[in-house]
């Protein structure tokens, strides 16, 4: 069985689909395609497709992983172009390579997010994040499965930034937040680091802020940002012209 | 006039509410046409929750044909769950189609398919949330036509003061006429109004304006008479048959939604219509006549919707699907076209008959042998005959006993209960066949490994039945005898265990009564129901037996006299004007026979009863069978 390991992005409007929304559109542009996926055996097949490290529902994300299980070798840039095309539009394939070795998940130890805050005060927001990493430990609580739970937000944060910007409404300022964030149990989430923001300085930004994972993968010792975690996977003959676009964020 | 998307005020209300992804619409195959570039612009409403409303096969019918017209439009629009209506009032957001996010007043048309009574309060939310006056009285020229469809149409008394219009029948064709009105009038210049729009149509007989008629009462509250209050409006409206399935092969394009939905398949209508003649099913009265769909259709668009949509399973619709005059080549082509490819083929509404054993074994080579549901109606012999269900307990059981030697582990049967001329010992019957079943099937497998599910819904009255006359049973008699057949499975050490058994309670039943049978009077309950937040009523969670008590005592409405209350046979019932094809003194004598325990046979084998469909509309039976054979697909 060839394992495939693709990088697909979640755009605009499809930001909203869930995790399993997500799953089943794949699975139907897999038909769609005419892509040779391998099935479990049993009394209900699945077709053999797995995630790594989904985005929440809402957030947008460049980086988004599966991997696919298929009976037959296929040319992952062929792949690559038979999915994207037979997905909608918003759910976009950006890299397909065959998987070499290890877990994927495993290389997935953090990620970099962009927070889009309009409405948002820059320099309260600047405060507000100095204060936040200046900060030893911020306890913050969220409702997760299993009940309210209450936990750091402030060790799995590595690096922290604000900037002002112009927003899309005329008149209106923007505040962004760029962060990247080690993979922790329970996960530091965007959304609690905002609400960390809140309880040292105040700071809450009038409306939900739009979310989006630029990267996630193997964090560089040396920059502190998500690497792209395909590169282990990629033909070293190839490796300079595999690089897709719109990786912005991934493995300087 | 070009229309702005309202997508970008929405979107930012979407972070705040439940499945925000049934509200952005894009779904594979939907369609967004050049808004200017349209002069005549239909809303389709499913007045359900997207997840109800988007596999609803009437309304993607219409939006794929609609929106093959070239100068016509066509966008969806469902009703928004009660969180996001709540933020789209506080910010001024109006009702919005999924596929271009505008707003629904700017359309021409709202139309508004009804497959049940209980999306009435929805509907309303959606006029008010669009900005559109409830009472059709209160409209101008700025608002749509709202115009009703689907079988509930049948009958649209209770929102008579809400609509402009009704359908009533098959929609593809009159669809494509009221376009051509709405079309050549815009044309003109939109002469005489909203009201010349609605005379046209009224005049052509296939459009029923309520404003139109006027009803008369007696004092003592039954209609005296329903008439036309205007020259040229005709004195019946009849309803529209699609005679050649063959040249209507939709969905061409299936949308595929991201959202998850209640039905996640590919469905395909292999016939329409239905003269098996079970009296209480208003579905099988109202479509009639049996037209098929050819096998080559059927598999042509099986293999078109598979490719177009991704869908890994195929549903074979109609009211009784192993009634197709080819059904065993169509299964049999179809299983084997699909094997070992993880499709899954699915055959809803079978009748009890051995047949249909061979038929689920086809469809389940692969060896997934879940469950499979019969649906006898009847818990005694003399119920089925009442009720026109042709199946003895011989029958059943040894239908039964096939599919557990077959390797089939469970079944589900559906009954009623409170049909007309019911006992006790009638609902007490059911829990006996379901006993003989699991000890039949025990004998016959040896295994104690079976299970067998009997499920039960409340029986309403519809209008167009041989049952529009009959009184319902209160909700106090139904829910007692419920009670009594739960005590009765549960109770037994030998069975019970074997047994589950699922009901409802009989209140819900008593509003879709009143919904179903009202009169123009019982609009002022529906609105009051909604005015007190009435919202969702098919919903469990959401429906409210005493709001809908609250609001009919509150505007004076009796709902046991609608309900409970047996007619006359020279009663002037709500929807006698409006034509369902049925001949009025057939239905009447058929009741007559459902009281004497008198069957009748299905009119496809057997001579003409003449229940008059074909000659008062021109129809006729059209089934097969061709001969011809599914061919194998070459695999790409």
């Amino acid at each position: 069985m060839q394992r495939l390991r693709v990088r697909y992005a979640k755009r605009g409007r499809l930001r909203f689909t869930s995790h399993r929304d997500i799953s089943r559109a794949v699975e139907r542009a897999v038909r769609r395609a005419g892509i040779p996926v391998a099935f479990s055996a049993g009394f209900s097949p699945h077709p053999k497709i797995s995630y790594a490290g989904a985005a929440p529902t809402g957030v947008a994300s460049e980086a988004e992983y599966l991997e696919l299980g298929l009976t037959e070798p296929c040319d992952p840039d062929r792949i690559r172009a038979e999915l994207d095309a037979s997905l909608p539009p918003g759910l976009d394939v950006i890299d397909v390579v065959e998987a070499r070795s290890g877990a994927l998940a495993d290389r997935l130890e953090g990620s970099a997010w962009e927070l889009r805050l309009p409405g948002a005060d820059a320099e309260l927001a600047r405060v507000a994040v100095e204060k936040f990493l200046t900060a030893g430990t911020v306890e913050v609580e969220r409702l997760t499965k299993k009940g309210m739970r209450r936990f750091d937000a402030r060790e799995a944060v590595l690096t922290l930034a604000s900037e002002g910007t112009a927003a899309q409404v005329p008149g209106q300022s923007c505040v962004i937040l760029r962060m990247v964030v080690r993979h922790m149990t329970p996960a530091v989430r965007p959304d609690d680091v905002l609400t960390g923001l809140r309880l040292v300085a105040d700071f809450a930004p009038p409306v939900p802020p739009e979310v989006t994972r630029l990267a996630q993968g193997p964090l560089d010792a040396v920059s502190g940002e998500p690497a792209d975690p395909l590169d282990l996977d990629r033909d070293t003959m190839r490796g300079g012209e595999a690089e897709p676009a719109g990786a912005h964020g991934a493995g300087q | 006039m070009s229309v702005e998307s309202l997508f970008p005020r929405l979107e930012a209300l979407l972070p705040k509410v439940q499945k925000p992804i049934q509200y952005v619409g894009g779904e594979l195959n939907s369609t967004v046409k050049d808004w200017d570039e349209a002069s005549v612009r239909w809303a389709l409403m499913y007045p359900d929750a997207y997840e109800v409303g988007l596999p609803n096969q009437g309304v993607a019918i219409l939006y794929e044909i609609l929106n093959e017209l070239p100068d016509t439009l066509a966008e969806r629009t469902y009703s928004v769950w009660p969180d996001l209506e709540a933020l789209m009032r506080a910010e001024g957001v109006p009702q919005f189609t999924v596929d271009g996010h505008r707003p629904v007043r700017a359309f021409d048309v709202l139309g508004v398919s009804f497959s049940t009574e209980l999306g009435y309060t929805n509907m309303l939310t959606a006029l008010d949330l669009a900005g559109i006056p409830l009472a059709a009285v209160d409209r101008g020229d700025d608002d749509p036509i709202v115009l009703a469809g689907g079988h509930a149409a049948f009958n649209p008394e209770p929102i008579a003061d809400f609509l402009d219009a009704a359908v009533l029948g098959d929609g593809e064709q009159i669809a494509i006429a009221i376009s051509e009105v709405v079309r050549e009038w815009k044309s003109e210049g939109s002469p005489g109004g909203r009201d010349e729009l609605l005379m046209r149509l009224a005049e052509s007989g296939g459009v029923y304006v309520p404003k139109f008629y006027d009803v008369e009462y007696h004092p003592d509250g039954r209609i005296k008479r329903v008439a036309p209050n205007r020259p040229n409006v005709p004195w019946r409206v009849h309803k529209h048959t699609v005679m050649d399935l063959d040249e209507w092969p939709y969905p061409k394009k299936p949308l595929v939604p991201l959202a998850e939905t209640v039905h996640e398949r590919f469905s395909v209508e292999i016939f329409r219509g239905c003269t098996r003649g079970c009296r209480f099913c208003q579905a099988g009265m109202i479509t009639r006549p049996v037209r098929e769909r050819s096998i080559t259709t059927i598999g042509a668009m099986v293999e078109n919707g598979i490719r177009e949509s991704g869908f890994n399973e195929v549903g074979l619709l109609s009211l009784s699907s192993a009634d197709h005059s080819e059904i065993g080549a169509v299964a049999k082509g179809l299983a084997d076209r699909y094997e070992g490819t993880n499709t899954s083929l699915s055959l809803p509404s079978t009748r009890v008959d051995a047949f249909n054993i061979d038929l689920a074994n086809e469809f389940s080579r692969n060896g997934r042998r879940s469950g499979l549901t019969f649906a006898p109606e009847g818990g005694s012999e003399r119920m089925r005959k009442v009720i026109n269900k042709m199946v003895t307990e011989e029958d059943l059981i040894r239908t039964v006993t096939t599919a557990y030697s077959q390797g089939w582990r469970q079944v589900k049967l559906y009954f009623m209960c409170g049909l007309p001329t019911e006992r006790d010992e009638d609902v007490m019957g059911i829990a006996d066949l379901a006993k003989k079943v699991i000890k039949a099937g025990r004998e016959a497998t040896g295994s104690r490994d079976i299970r067998c599910t009997v499920s039960i819904g409340g029986f309403v009255p519809k209008p167009h039945t041989p049952f529009q006359w009959a009184a319902q049973a209160d909700h106090e008699t139904v829910d007692r005898r419920l009670r009594a057949l739960r005590e009765s499975l549960r109770g037994d050490r030998e069975y019970g265990k074997a047994i589950g058994y699922r009901y409802h309670d009989g209140k819900p039943s008593i509003v879709e009564g009143l919904l179903s049978r009202g009169d123009r009077r019982v609009g002022a309950v529906i609105r009051a129901v909604w005015e007190d937040g009435g919202r969702f009523d098919g919903w469990s969670e959401h429906f409210s037996y005493e709001r809908w008590m609250a609001a009919a005592e509150k505007t004076g409405v009796g709902v046991d006299w609608y309900t409970t209350r047996e007619r006359e046979e020279n009663e002037v019932l709500p929807w006698d004007h409006l034509d369902a094809g049925l001949d009025r003194e057939w239905l009447w004598q058929d009741w007559k026979d459902a009281v004497n325990e008198t069957e009748v046979e299905d009119c496809r084998w057997t001579p003409c009863y003449d229940c008059g469909v074909c000659p008062t509309m021109g129809t006729e039976i059209q089934i097969g069978p061709t001969g011809k054979k599914l061919l194998p697909l070459t695999v790409v």
